[in-house]
């Protein structure tokens, strides 16, 4: 054994979206743990998954299937980590395709996540200024030269770089002078050649070339200036750390509270600034040394709540059944939006990939939760372990063995094998008791009620 | 009237009805020139007046209009509709038409019906998915999708196994309290889950009537709604959703199967509380987020504007409200679509503060004109 079993599974849980019972033991056999964390922020290491084969069971428009490609992916990938950017990414640029109804530029914007997640944050912010959808998005195709119009340039500032506070309103109405002209053109016209990605596109006629004056600093800034300058802010670098440390070791309030709410640990923040600055917000570097800090190390357990799709996805790759490309898996996202008068166990549980509520994004942590959503996501893991012919079900009753043994030992072994789960002892006690009495039910009750006990748990919530 | 065991029932018809085509302008010119294959002709309507007509599909809302049971809102929105549905519906959710809101119009007026949060079922949404009208965080509402599996470990039919199934649940769950905060709220989650659960065990095998719904989803929902309501678990606001209003394309087949299926679904869920003398107390509340495009496009009609809601009740005064929107084309909002004529928060006040006894000001975010549909 290279590393500690459960330290690697709470670090695949967080950087991905958890490890099945045998990628455990190959990790953790093969691997130290610092090797591990090596591999994930350089998943070029790795094959990428065929993505002739995806689209081919795939396709269509509506914004399910596109939901479909990406869990896929999620369920699938050998480089966990450039999916967890992404959907990091997703959460905190969050654009809807309830706006543009256009499906193919709403996915090309996460395969671009994909694409430069784990590069600077200058490069992430000059790949979303450019990117169709969310030009689109955020009004910036109507701003002009004569005209601006200052949604991007706001919220460039306010959520996606520096917070609120850090910058005036003349900032915004400059920052938005440099991004007119950038827009976007549609190849084909939507009638009848139907949705295709649209391109970027500068049109130097409508940009703005006079001066401007940007958080102090005065030039003829065009958008890739003001980005040069945004990413150069200490509060850009404090307000990214905050966004990573909330996304990967522990639930912070919701965002538009960080104004004035301090961070739960002001080191991890100094921590993740310290290597934000030293690396020019290298993402790759800075993922890195969060993963092998103490305080990621620590943050195992019950600091953050899993989102639907953390939840979803954690419970397909256990599954197993949709390893292969399989028609079926955007059901999980289907909302009553598509036309559809049914809504996908994503949709019930409070996340609509692609489709979040507003610009500002999910509320996360302990907001995932109420009575529907909770009764769904139980709902939604009994019926996934119930089945014994799913091919990762059946490993995983195989691996469990029968009931006849000793209750707690089924529970170490349950909780082992389905990825080396953490829960408080209280919650350990009961599931010892429930093995106890499944024991004395006799024929109708099987390890796999056990299975989908530990699934349900309050624990079970957390990642 | 006594309002405090009146009940409110909201139906959210998703996508955006066609108005001018359920209630039809079946005499007016500008009708007929704006819709050219989307369009209802005299032998599809019933009058109901000189001028307007209703849609024949839906000829049971005919009936409870002519016993006087139904008033019809003509030409509700709000001011500069943007036609996005998800906006659209934020804002008839949230009452925040100019900035993005979080706190639901209903579960506002829950918090008010029940302060402590004493009864999981004061409000009860059936449906998937929490709608935003009903979500104010520390209100609990229970949101049911299939009220025969609601609640947990349900997959189990062996009594002796579920009983020991939902002991353990119970025991995992009560034992989260004091073991940090949100650990706690989800453990208090969950047992509201089961209690919610446990008192609508019994509301199968309590409900019984004389009345056949139709096998389709919003019927079945409202009968759902009736059996819950029937069994009296304190329930104040219920809601539910029919989908499939956004008929871009094929709106000839697809529209009418959806309010032949809603004012038959209307009718029997009334005849249900009748049947069971529960009429005089319940109010059907029915809303879409915009009517569509004055002209149709060859298949369909676009997002539009101006459209219209229903209010259904014994104690509803029935007849017309409000105004029809102007068809005349010099007057159409954004040159292509009806003007709203009343506001959303007009209606939403009126039953707060008139069905449910509720102070609205801060629920509706401010003073909208109150109508009077109510007969007592």
């Amino acid at each position: 054994m290279k590393s500690d079993r459960q330290l690697v599974a709470h670090l695949m849980r967080r950087a991905g979206f958890g490890s099945t019972s045998e990628e455990l033991d190959e990790l953790t056999h093969s691997k130290t743990y610092e090797e591990i964390v090596d591999d994930l922020v350089n998943p070029e290491r790795f094959d990428q998954i065929d993505s002739s084969f995806v689209e081919r069971y795939y396709g269509g428009e509506p914004v399910a299937v596109h939901v479909g490609k990406w869990l896929f992916r999620m369920t699938n990938t050998l480089r966990p980590l450039e999916e967890k950017m992404s959907l990091f990414l997703h959460q905190i640029f969050p654009v809807a395709w309830g706006k543009s109804e256009h499906g193919p530029s709403i996915y090309r914007q996460i395969e671009m996540f994909r694409d430069v997640g784990l590069t600077s944050f200058k490069t992430i912010l000059l790949h979303l200024s450019k990117d169709p959808a969310m030009i689109f998005w955020l009004d910036n195709n109507e701003n002009h030269k004569n005209e601006i119009n200052e949604n991007y340039g706001r919220e460039l500032l306010e959520l996606f770089s520096m917070g609120v506070g850090n910058y005036s309103e003349s900032d915004i109405k400059n920052a938005s002078r440099a991004f007119t002209g950038w827009t976007f053109d549609q190849p084909l016209s939507l009638y009848p050649y139907g949705h295709h990605e649209a391109e970027f596109k500068f049109i130097a006629e409508d940009h703005d070339f006079g001066t401007k004056e940007f958080l102090g600093q005065s030039g003829n800034f065009d958008g890739e200036d003001i980005i040069d300058i945004i990413v150069s802010q200490n509060a850009t670098a404090r307000f990214v750390s905050r966004h990573l440390y909330n996304f990967f070791v522990e639930d912070e309030v919701q965002v538009p509270s960080w104004e004035t709410v301090p961070p739960k640990d002001e080191d991890a923040i100094r921590f993740l600034i310290g290597a934000f600055e030293a690396s020019n917000g290298n993402m790759r570097f800075i993922l890195k040394e969060l993963f092998n800090s103490d305080f990621f190390k620590n943050s195992i357990g019950f600091s953050k709540v899993k989102s639907p799709t953390e939840l979803i996805v954690g419970v397909l790759r256990q599954t197993g059944e949709y390893s292969d490309p399989t028609h079926g898996i955007h059901q999980f996202a289907v909302t009553t939006l598509n036309g559809s008068p049914y809504e996908g166990p994503m949709a019930i549980m409070g996340q609509r990939l692609m489709n979040p509520p507003t610009v500002e994004g999910w509320h996360t942590g302990f907001e995932w939760i109420d009575s529907g959503t909770l009764s769904e996501r139980i709902g939604f893991v009994e019926k996934q372990f119930s089945d014994p012919d799913k091919p990762g079900v059946a490993d995983i009753i195989d691996r469990l063995g029968s009931l006849d043994d000793e209750p707690k030992l089924i529970v170490d072994r349950c909780l082992d094998v389905l990825g080396s789960i953490i829960v408080r002892d209280e919650t350990y006690d009961s599931l010892i008791r429930y093995a106890e009495n499944l024991k004395g039910i006799g024929d109708d009750a099987g390890v796999h009620h056990l299975v989908q006990m530990v699934t349900s748990t309050v624990d079970y919530q957390f990642e | 009237m006594n309002t405090s065991d009146k009940t409110l029932v909201v139906v959210q018809l998703t996508g955006g009805n066609d108005f001018m085509n359920t209630i039809v302008p079946y005499t007016n010119q500008h009708y007929f020139d704006a819709r050219k294959k989307i369009v209802m002709d005299q032998s599809e309507v019933i009058p109901i007046n000189d001028t307007l007509a209703i849609n024949k599909n839906a000829s049971s809302f005919k009936d409870i209009f002519d016993a006087g049971n139904m008033a019809i809102i003509q030409g509700i929105g709000y001011p500069n509709s943007n036609r996005s549905h998800f906006r659209g519906m934020d804002i008839w959710h949230t009452c925040e038409p100019d900035k993005v809101g979080n706190d639901g119009w209903l579960g506002l007026a829950l918090r008010e019906l029940d302060p402590s949060a004493e009864n999981v079922l004061t409000g009860v949404n059936i449906g998937q998915g929490l709608p935003r009208a009903m979500a104010v965080s520390g209100v609990p509402v229970t949101s049911i999708s299939d009220l025969e599996t609601y609640g947990v470990m349900n997959s189990i039919e062996r009594q002796k196994l579920k009983e020991k199934s939902i002991q353990a649940f119970k025991d995992i769950y009560g034992q989260a309290i004091g073991s940090g905060k949100v650990s706690e709220y989800i453990g208090k989650t969950g047992l509201d889950v089961l209690k919610g659960a446990d008192m609508l065990n019994e509301v199968a095998a309590n409900y019984q009537s004389n009345v056949e719904y139709a096998e389709n989803q919003i019927s079945n929902n409202l009968k759902d709604i009736a059996r819950i309501h029937t069994s009296d678990l304190g329930t104040r606001i219920f809601y539910t959703s029919q989908g499939g209003y956004d008929t871009h394309a094929n709106e000839l087949p697809t529209h009418p199967k959806l309010i032949r299926e809603l004012s038959d679904g209307i009718s029997d869920f009334m005849d249900d509380l009748e049947e069971h003398n529960l009429s005089e107390n319940v109010l059907i509340l029915v809303f879409t987020e915009f009517g569509r495009r004055m002209k149709d496009n060859g298949s369909g009609t676009d997002h539009g504007s101006g459209g219209g809601a229903f209010l259904f009740g014994k104690n509803v005064k029935g007849g017309l409200y409000s105004d029809y929107p102007s068809l005349n084309p010099k007057d159409w909002e954004h040159g292509e679509d009806l003007k709203h004529t009343i506001d959303f928060r007009s209606v939403y006040s009126t039953v707060l503060e008139k069905w449910m006894g509720i102070e609205s000001r801060s629920i509706v975010k401010g003073d909208f004109e109150q109508l009077s549909p109510f007969v007592v």
